[in-house]
């Protein structure tokens, strides 16, 4: 695992402040707060239907929380302008849990995709070039032609990281990244979001419940629990911490 | 006062419906606009049904002509039948049948695909890579259906017309020419251009009702299959109250 590095003096890119939102009677989040810190990956741990991923819809805007601050970049996300929001969503890439390729695009389609609106001033051949780029730093540039239907689940994966990945985000946001993939090819996303942590130095927050990818992953955790960050600290900490609603995710 | 649930749901579903209806003339003059996958759009729909609206328009045509014969021969007025299956086909029968035809091919498809768009989150990932979802999607298609719905009907009324003369041609002999000219003779200006502007509201209702059943659909896969089943029954239904509401309104304007 990563070396988890000291929070002083280091930039906060990401803070969330006493966030609140429910659906209904469904309080999800209650009071949530966490802040992410230049160029480390913080995984955010917890049960199935905790409310991991209505935290990272609610980051970049798809969900809309009834009350808190969210920061990024120092600046406020909540009743954001369109423009802006789209500005801010070029730094802030997500990672969707179905990976959510568009079916009825090729590969190299649904890599361009993103840069429609944020890569207009592009001349064909950059475009062309940050397509294969991005694909070769996933290791799938052969598929570019196929159709998303054609590919495995790993490779899926791997073209909407991809795809994610065209804009050089600074921030990434990763909704369960190996949920329903086998360990070797959960392995290999593994790797590449290290990778990506190293080539691109961005930010990440990952939502996951898989013990082996947050150990492999994070720098720091946080773990969610009644919508709460119940407690946050390396690996190690917390597998070590007293409080069985804690330590019981690790054994 | 106190509506039973099914009711409220109806009624409910009615407003959820005008809303989505509302946002898409709020958006529909702002830009961008998605001039590709318009055309992208009328090319799929359009050209994707033409073999289906060609068949039904046909035996439309020819079912039509042999069913009113024997009611014509017994008033001597077999002459009279191009031009009375050409008026039934193209005032009235031509635009609700290829509708209804429409909505279940082409209101099941825009159901189905945003609906699997919507639980596969690819809406919310156009969403996030700055493209907005409702114009890209929505408004293309709902442009999409409102123009091809009426070439369409157009498409189908002739073939339908051609099915007819063959029909004619079976107990009997007609040229196409005399056929075409007791067609046309027989039609005037108030019988066409209602027909051809009740198509464009056909076309928007199949469009409109597709894209809020798909866009709005949930509840993962089982969700998908019901989108595309309800588009297909209310954008239905929408045609037959359009057609009811068209008929009274060039009543009311003495087109008749």
């Amino acid at each position: 695992m990563n070396e988890p590095q000291k929070n002083t003096d280091r930039e906060v890119v990401l803070q969330v402040r006493h966030l609140y939102k429910s659906f209904g009677e469904n309080h999800v989040l209650r009071d949530f707060s966490i802040e992410l810190f230049r160029g480390e990956n913080l995984v955010v741990l917890g049960k199935s239907g905790s409310g991991k991923s209505v935290l990272i819809k609610c980051i970049i805007g798809l969900l809309h929380p009834e009350q808190g601050e969210i920061q990024v970049f120092q600046q406020q996300v909540i009743g954001l302008e369109k423009e802006a929001l789209d500005r801010m969503r070029t730094r802030v890439g997500f990672l969707f849990q179905s990976n959510a390729l568009y079916d009825s695009m090729t590969v190299r389609e649904n890599l361009e995709f993103p840069l429609r609106r944020h890569g207009r001033d592009k001349s064909l051949s950059e475009v062309n070039d940050l397509v294969m780029e991005a694909l070769e730093n996933v290791g799938l540039p052969h598929t570019i032609d196929l159709m998303p239907a054609e590919l495995s689940g790993g490779m899926r994966k791997r073209i909407a990281l991809a795809r994610t990945m065209i804009l050089k985000p600074e921030i990434m946001l990763y909704d369960e990244p190996t949920t329903g993939l086998d360990p070797i090819t959960s392995r290999e996303i593994n790797d590449l979001i290290l990778k990506v942590q190293d080539i691109y130095k961005t930010s990440s927050i990952i939502i996951s419940h898989d013990m082996g990818c947050v150990r492999y992953t994070a720098n720091r955790v946080a773990l969610l629990v009644e919508g709460r960050c119940f407690a946050t600290g390396s690996y190690d900490e917390l597998q070590i911490h007293p409080d069985p609603a804690v330590n019981g995710f690790f054994e | 006062m106190k509506f039973p649930p099914a009711t409220q749901r109806t009624l409910a579903e009615i407003g959820a419906i005008s809303r989505f209806t509302g946002r898409f003339f709020s958006r529909v003059g702002k830009p961008r606009f998605e001039v590709q996958e318009f055309f992208r759009q009328c090319y799929m729909i359009g050209n994707r049904s033409l073999g289906l609206v060609a068949i039904t328009g046909f035996i439309l045509g020819l079912v039509m002509t042999i069913q009113s014969r024997p009611t014509m021969a017994q008033f001597g007025a077999e002459d009279w039948i191009p031009a009375m299956v050409g008026i039934s086909i193209i005032r009235e029968i031509g635009p609700v049948v290829i509708a209804l035809i429409c909505a279940g091919k082409i209101g099941s498809g825009i159901g189905a695909e945003l609906g699997s768009m919507k639980v596969t989150e690819q809406i919310d990932a156009m969403e996030v890579s700055g493209t907005n979802p409702f114009k890209y999607l929505v408004v293309t298609r709902v442009w999409a259906t409102t123009l091809m719905v009426p070439v369409l009907v157009i498409f189908a009324d002739f073939v339908s017309l051609y099915g007819s003369y063959l029909a004619v041609n079976m107990r009997g002999v007609t040229s196409l020419a005399l056929f075409t000219q007791q067609v046309v003779d027989s039609l005037v200006f108030s019988d066409v251009l209602p027909a051809f502007i009740k198509t464009f509201f056909f076309g928007f209702a199949i469009g409109i009702i597709g894209c809020y059943k798909g866009y709005t659909s949930d509840k993962g896969t089982e969700g998908v299959g019901l989108a595309a089943n309800s588009a297909v029954v209310v954008s239905s239904l929408m045609v037959f109250i359009l057609d009811l509401l068209a008929v009274q309104l060039t009543d009311l304007l003495g087109l008749t």
